[in-house]
């Protein structure tokens, strides 16, 4: 254990006042250094107008196209290489397009038996009268906690970018200038608006394994509703039903129902269909195992990023 | 149904050119938005509602929305003209805001 020096011994010492110096808190030459200040040097109005005059000649001199006969020629070959590239690259691109198989063909390279079992045993297999929510979140639900961990890195990228600091929050940036106070067109009819919007929300994630739309799909539909409802009454009344707390607790909880879900195939040996948990009737929205989980697990997360990314690129704060 | 597809298809490709062609930024966001919301009716004359619903939801609402924000961040959107009609409001609300 060293020994703790006294103050007045350390504020003697190199590094104290290099510290001080780096923090900018004292000025080694203020006070100890005879400074003059400076004499403001008179321009005359004729010398600013030599001067403006001779920048303007100067300019003219330089970007004269006409007399500058090597810019007449990279002008011109720009703009013939700049066209032949792109049609070029268009003639590319058509060409390839024209070997496409018409849409429905038969003879289709993605026609293999894969989509043939998905569509003939899914319904048994899956219980999802939707194959397509069928296929991502039970075929491949793996792949599925992959995207939903994206979105979630995302997010936190973007509050590590955009995330203004504590003592920023105090001042009122400019940004919250702008805001509309008391917009009553935008307010009524974002009364309306807002709740049929987060029930068809809700409605499409639950729904997901019934009908089309499906997780992302209805999680995105309710945080457009959260933006509506924010713009229309302001970032006082957003924070009440919205907040940080609140978006680090539902997207956590969500991740983590996802991921207990889906472990169980990795003690199955990724054999994760025969998983014992009952089908229910195809068409009940109690059915098709774990996919109603699955869903609210995926909207609440999609919900939570878009919401966020929002109010990260509008305030940088909830 | 053919003709709509291929009206469509006209529509989508003269919002593509006219994106990049567009020389005012807040023109190309509400174009693209439009081009958003015929990609989802393509969608679902694909017969791909899935899509066509996240295509109107992300496409159209959210994604316009973060370029709508980052174009006022970048003063790319006049709104000084609006701030300086209730000037006086914000001196009111700087007020409350101070409080909570």
């Amino acid at each position: 254990m060293s020994k703790k020096r006294p103050d007045f011994d350390y504020e003697r010492t190199f590094s104290y006042k290099f510290n001080k110096w780096l923090s900018g808190t004292e000025d080694p030459y203020v006070g100890k250094v005879e400074m003059k200040r400076q004499r403001r040097r008179k321009i005359s109005p004729e010398t600013v107008q030599e001067r403006m005059r001779e920048r303007h000649k100067l300019q003219e001199k330089v970007y004269d196209a006409s007399d500058n006969k090597i810019l007449v020629n990279f002008d011109k070959l720009y703009r013939v290489v700049a066209v032949l590239f792109c049609v070029i690259l268009l003639a590319l691109l058509v060409w390839n397009v024209s070997y496409l198989p018409p849409i429905g063909a038969v003879d289709k390279a993605v026609n293999n038996e894969v989509p043939e079992r998905y569509i003939e045993s899914g319904l048994e297999e899956i219980g999802a009268v939707n194959f397509v929510t069928g296929m991502i979140l039970d075929y491949r639900a793996f792949d599925t906690l992959g995207e939903s961990n994206v979105l979630f890195c995302a997010t936190i990228t973007v509050l590590i970018l955009l995330q203004i600091s504590d003592k920023k929050k105090k001042v009122l940036d400019e940004d919250m200038l702008f805001e509309p106070h008391d917009d009553p067109i935008l307010r009524m009819s974002s009364r309306i608006l807002v709740p049929v919007i987060m029930i068809f929300g809700i409605y499409v994630v639950l729904n997901g394994h019934l009908s089309p739309g499906g997780g992302f799909s209805g999680g995105a539909i309710i945080g457009s509703g959260l933006i509506l409802y924010q713009n229309a009454f302001g970032f006082k009344h957003a924070r009440k039903i919205f907040n940080e707390r609140i978006y680090k607790t539902i997207s956590a909880t969500a991740l983590a129902t996802y991921c207990l879900c889906k472990t169980y195939s990795f003690f199955t040996g990724a054999n994760h269909l025969d998983s014992h948990i009952p089908l229910g009737v195809p068409g009940h929205i109690l059915s098709s195992g774990l996919i109603l989980i699955l869903n609210i697990c995926v909207g609440m997360v999609v919900a939570c990023t878009m919401y966020t990314f929002y109010v990260m690129f509008r305030r940088g704060d909830f | 149904m053919t003709v709509f597809k291929i009206l469509l298809m006209l529509f989508l490709l003269t919002c593509a050119i006219s994106v990049s062609v567009s020389k005012n930024l807040l023109n190309s966001v509400l174009i693209y938005m439009s081009f958003s919301l015929i990609m989802s009716i393509l969608w679902i004359c694909l017969e791909s509602p899935d899509l066509g619903i996240t295509e109107a939801a992300v496409g159209a609402g959210v994604t316009s929305i973060l370029f709508f924000a980052t174009l006022r961040k970048i003063r790319a959107i006049d709104v000084q003209r609006d701030a300086d009609i209730d000037e006086d409001d914000l001196i009111e609300e700087e007020h409350t805001e101070n409080y909570d």
